[in-house]
């Protein structure tokens, strides 16, 4: 059996790659790419705990993040699509008028 | 004794008639401001006589409470009116007089373009110095106080337009200040150790004290500070060098406020707390050495000036001098007669001073008047009987006040007599000689119109020669002199006295039942003769021989130059107290505290904040990749500290 501390690392890494991505890229589809990957990364430590304590709250709890998760993509990529067409760019740095 | 249910309308109805002048008075009428400020003063006048005659002397004194104030645990202060002889007959001088003047006014102030202003005041001052009299505890009396003092301030400064008006307003009413301070501290100390402001609680508990013969103590120190307060509003020294100047004011008002009523309130205050006064001899010594003191002085003073209104501003002075010296013998009620008589003649005195003035068009330079009794003889009349009054030729008012107020002092401290017999030649000379350059000689005035913008209220009056005034100013003028002529009558066998009885009681049983000894009679005699004397010297120097009085004032030289500055008192004032305090409160206060301490911390908080936002406000970039590291870093250091704890344990 897979001990759980690989998962737990395997989990910690997606969401630090999540962290970085978000951190350091400019495109708009990749920062949303790394929130997903953050999401799974916590997902992934949600199901390893649940499987290794027998307990199944926290199979449930994915569920729910998955779910919230479809819900943002969705209106996630709509907002993409509208500031794509307004702007013509991705790049969020750009994306600028509500600063100062 | 049935209690008089409208006692509390007297104070009322002048609030009222002030009220309904200074709310509607600009838009309304000249009639009708003249009906309103005279019937409410008018009706209060005759509800004082209303009661007056249902109160006889041997009524006990009683309370009207009207409402309560100050309810605190035990201490309790009422909106309560009390009525015994002692206000009782402050009640019917400062009504009867102040309604009189008040007639007067009406054609003095007739000219004036602010007509309704002055009845403001006038019947405001009226409630205010009616709250005072009527007062029965401390603190609703101290509202009095206070409230004439305000009046007092708005009626000098009336003229505000005049700077010297305006200056001479804040003086009396910083001077007054001072005083109230005293009184204040004094009321503190009578709480603190009473527990009330009650008259009627505060004398019952003072009463069986003993006298502090021994030595000061507490009584001994409420009655200094209550003669503090005393010497602001009664113009004593040293604090008397407001009351000079408040001639200012127009005159009724110097008639009103500034002789017959407000400045006597210090005394009617000493006398009705003679109850601590005659248990703290130390106190009721300082006010004797005081009044005779102030009397002479100011009596000295007099005889140099030549503005009419400053005369008899000294004489005023000097006459609250002698009232404050009965009560300082312990002869209180001699005190209050001398105070009524006073605001007889010296009402009138100044009333006839402003038809004088009136009748010069607006001059108060007595070197350039001169031989008005031709021209104004009602006037002139009523002036010689008032003049006669406060000199003290019998049988006039004054004479019958001031004899009794010597002879008291005579048996307490011959000294006491001795300035107090000096001051009375005085007053008659000063007195004489007013009289003398003023009605006697020839008219030195010019005799054209082109003197009238000296005088706010006769800017229009064409006149050439010196003329007598309206009727409604001349009426008041003989009801004073009938006063003056009568008045007295009321001090003949101590009637006077036994009618205080009730208020002052039997503290000083002898001098009421021995009558008039020998020495009384001397005395008497002796005070008459000084009058004479005042009389004669001022007929010789001003009417016989009119060269004189210049020689006389130069051989004197610098003694003459210092009394004729009124002895530097206002110069040493400036010198000692004036300039210190304003080039302290320059330097220290205002440049010092204001502006190194309050305003820069203000300043310094307000520039460090801005400083702090400024660099903190870096933070706040807009760049959204930014704040998620910050929030990453934030989460990555909580989660190594948690870590650190696990490990640690």
């Amino acid at each position: 059996m897979v001990p759980l501390s690989y998962y737990l690392v395997l989990s910690g890494i997606l969401f630090a790659c999540g962290v970085t991505g978000f951190l350091i890229k400019r495109n708009i589809i990749t920062i949303f790419m790394s929130i997903e990957l953050m999401l799974n990364g916590v997902n992934l430590s949600f199901v390893a705990f649940a499987a290794h304590w027998h307990v199944l709250a926290g199979q449930i709890f994915v569920f729910f993040v998955m779910v919230v998760a479809a819900a943002e993509a969705a209106v996630g990529l709509a907002i993409i699509i509208a500031v794509y067409r307004t702007r013509e760019t991705l790049n969020v740095d750009q994306v600028n008028l509500l600063k100062l | 004794m049935t209690q008089n249910p409208y006692l509390w309308l007297i104070p009322t109805l002048p609030l009222a008639g002030a009220a309904i002048n200074g709310f509607l008075g600009r838009r309304s009428s000249k009639t009708a401001v003249t009906t309103i400020a005279l019937a409410f003063p008018g009706l209060a006048f005759v509800l004082a006589l209303w009661i007056a005659f249902g109160f006889s002397s041997s009524a006990a004194p009683y309370v009207f409470d009207l409402a309560h104030w100050i309810r605190s645990g035990d201490f309790s202060v009422d909106f309560a009116f009390y009525l015994d002889q002692l206000s009782l007959v402050m009640l019917l001088v400062v009504t009867g007089v102040g309604f009189l003047i008040h007639v007067y006014s009406v054609g003095y102030m007739s000219e004036d373009p602010s007509f309704y202003r002055f009845f403001t005041y006038l019947n405001l001052f009226m409630f205010f110095m009616l709250t005072l009299i009527l007062a029965n505890n401390y603190l609703l009396m101290f509202i009095g106080w206070e409230g004439v003092g305000l009046a007092s301030y708005l009626l000098i400064g009336f003229w505000f337009q005049k700077d010297s008006a305006a200056s001479a307003g804040k003086k009396a009413f910083i001077v007054n200040r001072i005083g109230d301070f005293g009184f204040l501290i004094g009321l503190f100390l009578i709480i603190q150790h009473f527990g009330s402001l009650n008259f009627t609680e505060v004398f019952s508990k003072v009463e069986p004290l003993q006298a502090e013969t021994s030595g000061a103590g507490l009584l001994t120190a409420i009655g200094i500070l209550l003669m503090v307060g005393a010497c602001g509003k009664s113009a004593q020294i040293p604090l008397y060098v407001w009351l000079p100047d408040a001639m200012e004011g127009p005159t009724p008002v110097s008639a009103l406020i500034h002789a017959a009523t407000m400045v006597t309130a210090g005394v009617y205050m000493v006398a009705r707390s003679h109850v601590i006064f005659e248990r703290a001899p130390i106190a009721l010594t300082v006010v004797a050495i005081i009044g005779t003191l102030t009397a002479l002085f100011a009596a000295t003073i007099g005889i140099t000036q030549t503005d009419i209104k400053k005369v008899l501003a000294y004489s005023t002075v000097s006459q609250l001098g002698y009232m404050f010296m009965a009560c300082g013998v312990g002869a209180f009620s001699a005190g209050i007669f001398h105070l009524m008589t006073h605001a007889f003649f010296k009402g009138l005195l100044f009333l006839g001073a402003g038809s004088v003035i009136h009748a010069v068009g607006g001059e108060q330079d007595m070197r350039k008047m001169g031989g008005l009794k031709t021209y104004i003889p009602t006037t002139f009349a009523t002036m010689l009987i008032a003049t006669a009054a406060i000199a003290g030729i019998p049988p006039l008012a004054g004479f019958w006040s001031k004899d009794e107020i010597l002879w008291k002092a005579f048996e307490s401290n011959p000294v006491y007599w001795v300035i107090g017999a000096i001051t009375a030649f005085i007053t008659s000379f000063y007195m004489f000689r007013l009289l003398f350059m003023t009605f006697w000689g020839d008219y030195k005035g010019i005799q054209v119109d082109d003197h009238g913008h000296a005088h706010a209220t006769h800017g229009e009056h064409g006149h050439g020669e010196p003329h007598e005034s309206p009727m409604v100013m001349l009426v008041p003028l003989m009801v004073l002199g009938l006063l003056s002529l009568v008045g007295g009558l009321v001090g003949i066998h101590n009637g006077f006295e036994h009618f205080l009885e009730p208020v002052f009681g039997g503290e000083f049983p002898k001098a009421i039942t021995e009558g008039h000894s020998n020495t009384e009679w001397l005395l008497m005699g002796i005070s008459v003769l000084f009058s004479l004397a005042g009389l004669f010297v001022a007929y010789i120097l001003y009417v016989s021989k009119p060269y004189l009085p210049q020689k006389i004032a130069a051989s004197l030289g610098a003694f003459y130059e210092a009394v004729l500055n009124k002895y530097y008192v206002d110069e040493i004032y400036a010198k000692l107290f004036v300039k210190p305090l304003v080039d302290g409160s320059t330097a220290i206060l205002w440049q010092g505290v204001d502006r190194k301490v309050i305003d820069d911390t203000v300043n310094n908080a307000a520039d460090g904040a801005k400083h702090v936002s400024d660099e903190v406000r870096h933070m706040q970039s807009g760049n959204l990749r930014s704040y998620a590291g910050w929030i990453a870093a934030g989460a990555a250091v909580v989660i190594a500290y948690m870590v650190y704890l696990g490990v640690a344990r």
